[in-house]
């Protein structure tokens, strides 16, 4: 027997949010040219949703292709390709009711086989797809096997049971388990489409997607500009009729442009937040996002640093970073300093009181002081160490700042920077001492960050094994509510200390006036075209 | 003539085959592979890559797999990055971009270069020597990187002539930048090259005779002083030239023209291998190709070098 769960409250979300469309304020006149143009860092690596790694990638493919759900700017589930779902008493099998119009680019109908078919394709080894573990966090059955390549992608416990019925199979619950949905790597495709081009399949004119816009242009490097779809289901509703991505290498130029007006939205270059904030707060906007920098203290039994296997040590090392000069005097956009992995903007998390975020910065200091003297390193026999950082100024400033915050404490700090690519070798193969890391989160849950750092994660870099630590993640994944696990689990890991939380990331932009409906405070940045509008100034 | 350029090509397939070797090999040698992600994939994921993309192979095969696709096919393989993309989309989408700025940026900076030389040269220790000297100079310290944003500054926001950035199929407007951007630092240097070859040209001893034989300096200057002049100009075009077209990471990076030396840069730093491989030997084809250019033209230029 299944029961009605949760869907009472998914639907509330559709019908109290903006969300389903752009809902124009009756204040504002409509702009005559509904166009909104966008900032793009780097240029667009793949739109093959299955294939995509990166933000600014999922950016592009979420206006081009339509998951079961979508997320509102408080990061609440809004229906999209599905309707509702139902879930069995076991917690372990998910049904999914389709939207009966949803249509591809071409006017085909979206059917429960396009979900089937994208997320075997996932798993497929045929693919290839770097984020084919995903669908193992989603726990969903035989994923492990299809990627290992031990039963074929057909096993993989997806189910069209008819056109508009979606079953999913899972190993284990998993309360977040629809939360899971809004990522870019879950997103239907168009199985014709890709049999018929093969890898070319994302080219203009080629791609067939079910998203509110269609891919009309793209020259990598350049730009890629989305044109609203006829086809889309709720296209009455949509107002933008263009989006337009223009890659930009160089924060500085993009600002530039964005002062130009060639671009509606940018990030702030570096340091010029407060000034922004002041001059023109209008247009300049800070909100935090889900992610956290921190530093890795490598402790593998054999590769790792004798000094660092002792928790005073580590302690000590944390104590000593002022996080708060970090995040004013350096990085100057509202980011938040970190004594916890998960930041506090994560849906339905609250942060702990851990013990030393509520010292003064002395009181750290002196702490830090005497650790590291009882351990045996005073300022005479100082503790020696090497950090490692992938090549940046952001990162180069913060280590130099906490270079010198060791110095105070009698600790020498030797930087070593290194490219992105040997860097992350290094750090996978822990053989290195200290490593400058940090994640965003895949899903708005708390356990996209406190999983990183069970003793079987692949994230764990730092060799942390503490089994009550993975107890109490397990134990986790079936609570209603998770939140008194994951407050010891955040007290375990400033009472161990594997890591060192340095700073909570925030987004800050600068928006033109007239663009109304961005999410700003999403703290995955997921943004939809179709939510947007431009008033006339 | 004709058996000597054949010649040439003939010698330019096995230095092609040893870039290619070589090449990979120190691709290969590098620290870092191209699938190295935030998070250490499983095995099982590793496994499909490499896979997917022969690296589980032995690199001979590799090599050879490389070669044979290259020759039968023209086919450079997929991008181990851009997964949507092959090395020939890379190169047939940037290539044409850089060729279209670069060729514009070497005709500026060679016309340009070359008069400045002249007219300093011709006017040795004068005020326009000095002046051409000064801007020479200047041109040469202030590098792309710093030339481009002031640029877009100044064009762009200040003045508002020029969009900031972008390529539109190399539409004026947007050419203007990246080729100015690019020509500078050349004409400087070419300026200066031409102005010291010059000078030399004019202290030697046909020129001295022309003049004793009561030539007016005008035509000393072309009928005499020029071609010899022109020969260690040409030799440092030809390499110029290739740089030139095969594209600069700072234009790319400051102006989004998608061309092919953001794609290049990137490609090392991504470990992307067969992009990198595949600009590579683009680039040394051409070098080889444009030395060649230029050495026939030498024939040309100088009566003493006959092949």
């Amino acid at each position: 027997m299944k029961k009605q769960l949760l869907l009472s409250t998914v639907l509330a979300f559709g019908l109290t949010g903006s969300a389903f469309a752009a809902t124009v304020d009756p204040a504002d006149t409509l702009a005559e040219t509904q166009s909104f143009s966008f900032w793009l860092l780097d240029s667009i690596v793949t739109l093959d949703p299955q294939l995509i790694e990166s933000v600014e990638d999922s950016d592009v493919a979420r206006q081009l292709f339509e998951g079961l759900y979508t997320e509102s700017a408080a990061g609440d589930l809004i229906p999209a390709g599905a309707l509702e779902y139902t879930v069995s008493d076991d917690k372990l099998t998910y049904t999914f009711k389709l939207r009966p119009e949803a249509k591809w680019s071409n006017g085909d109908p979206v059917t429960a086989n396009d979900y089937v078919y994208a997320w075997q394709r996932l798993v497929d080894p045929a693919t290839a797809s770097s984020y084919s573990w995903y669908m193992e966090l989603m726990q969903i059955e035989n994923a492990t096997a299809a990627i290992a390549g031990e039963k074929p992608p057909t096993d993989l416990a997806v189910k069209a049971v008819d056109d508009l019925t979606l079953e999913v199979k899972l190993i284990q619950p998993l309360p977040y388990f629809v939360k899971m949905l809004v990522h870019a790597s879950v997103l239907p495709t168009h199985k014709a489409t890709i049999d018929a081009h093969g890898q070319s399949w994302t080219d203009p004119g080629k791609l067939v997607g079910n998203g509110a816009y269609t891919l009309t242009e793209h020259k990598p490097g350049e730009k890629a500009v989305v044109t609203r779809n006829p086809m889309y289901w709720n296209n009455a509703a949509t107002v933008m009729e263009t989006g337009v991505f223009l890659t930009v290498n160089d924060e500085n130029i993009a600002f530039t442009r964005y002062e130009a007006g060639e671009l509606d939205l940018v990030g702030i270059p570096t340091g010029m937040y407060p000034e922004l904030k002041a001059s023109r707060p209008d247009e300049a906007n800070s909100a935090p996002r889900a992610c956290t920098y921190y530093y890795l203290m490598n402790m593998d039994p054999e590769k790792g640093v004798e000094a660092l296997k002792n928790v005073n040590v580590r302690r000590a090392l944390s104590f000593a970073i002022d996080r708060n000069i970090i995040t004013d005097k350096i990085l100057e956009s509202g980011q938040i300093p970190a004594y916890t992995l998960t930041p506090a903007a994560m849906a339905g998390f609250t942060v702990p009181p851990v013990d030393y975020a509520g010292m003064t910065q002395e009181a750290r200091v002196a702490e830090a002081i005497r650790l590291l003297t009882e351990a045996g390193f005073t300022t005479e026999n100082p503790l020696k160490l090497t950090l490692n950082y992938n090549t940046s100024e952001g990162h180069k400033s913060i280590a130099v700042a906490v270079q010198q915050f060791y110095k105070a404490v009698g600790v020498e700090l030797t930087l070593n920077n290194m490219e992105w690519q040997v860097h992350s070798d290094i750090m996978h193969e822990r053989t290195y001492e200290m490593a400058r890391s940090a994640w965003c989160g895949d899903y708005n849950e708390a356990s996209t960050f406190l999983d990183l750092f069970t003793s079987s994660s692949g994230f764990n870099d730092v060799a942390y094994a503490n089994a009550d630590y993975d107890k109490l993640m397990a134990d986790s994944k079936t609570m209603a509510d998770p939140q008194a696990n994951y407050t010891m689990a955040e007290e375990l890991l400033a009472k161990d200390m594997p890591i060192i939380p340095i700073y909570h990331y925030t987004s800050s932009r600068m928006l033109k006036t007239d663009i109304k409906g961005y999410p700003q405070q999403n703290v995955f940045g997921n943004w939809y075209l179709k939510e947007l509008y431009r008033a006339t100034k | 003539m004709f058996s000597y350029i054949a010649r040439r090509l003939l010698v330019a397939i096995p230095t092609l085959l040893i870039l290619i070797v070589l090449s990979a090999v120190l691709m290969h040698a590098a620290p870092g592979g191209p699938f190295n992600s935030e998070r250490k994939l499983s095995p099982e994921v590793i496994a499909n890559l490499t896979a997917k993309y022969g690296l589980d192979q032995p690199l001979w095969y590799q090599i050879w797999a490389y070669i044979r696709d290259l020759v039968l096919h023209f086919d450079f393989g997929p991008s181990f990055k851009y997964k949507d993309r092959t090395v020939n989309d890379i190169i047939a989408q940037g290539f044409p971009v850089t060729l279209k700025y670069g060729f514009w940026s070497f005709i500026i900076a060679t016309v340009l270069g070359i008069v400045a030389g002249v007219v300093a040269a011709i006017n040795h220790n004068k005020a326009t020597d000095y002046l051409v000297l000064t801007i020479a100079i200047v041109g040469a310290v202030l590098p792309g990187y710093v030339l481009a944003p002031i640029m877009v500054l100044f064009f762009t926001l200040y003045l508002g002539w020029l969009p900031g950035g972008g390529w539109e199929d190399g539409e004026w407007r947007y050419l203007v930048m990246p080729v100015l951007a690019l020509a500078t630092g050349y004409i400087a240097s070419i300026a200066r090259l031409m102005r010291s070859s010059m000078l030399e040209t004019l202290n030697s001893n046909f020129v001295r005779t022309a003049r004793a034989k009561g030539l007016p300096e005008w035509k000393v200057i072309t009928g005499h002083v020029m071609k010899p002049a022109l020969l260690p100009i040409l030799s440092y075009l030809g390499p110029v030239f290739v740089g030139m077209v095969t594209g600069s990471v700072v234009i790319d990076m400051y102006f989004s023209t998608g061309g092919i030396g953001k794609s290049f840069v990137d490609s090392a730093l991504n470990r992307d291998y067969s992009v990198m491989l595949g600009i590579t030997l683009l680039v040394g084809a051409l070098t080889i190709l444009f030395n060649l250019i230029v050495d026939v033209l030498y024939a040309f230029i100088d009566p003493k070098i006959r092949y």
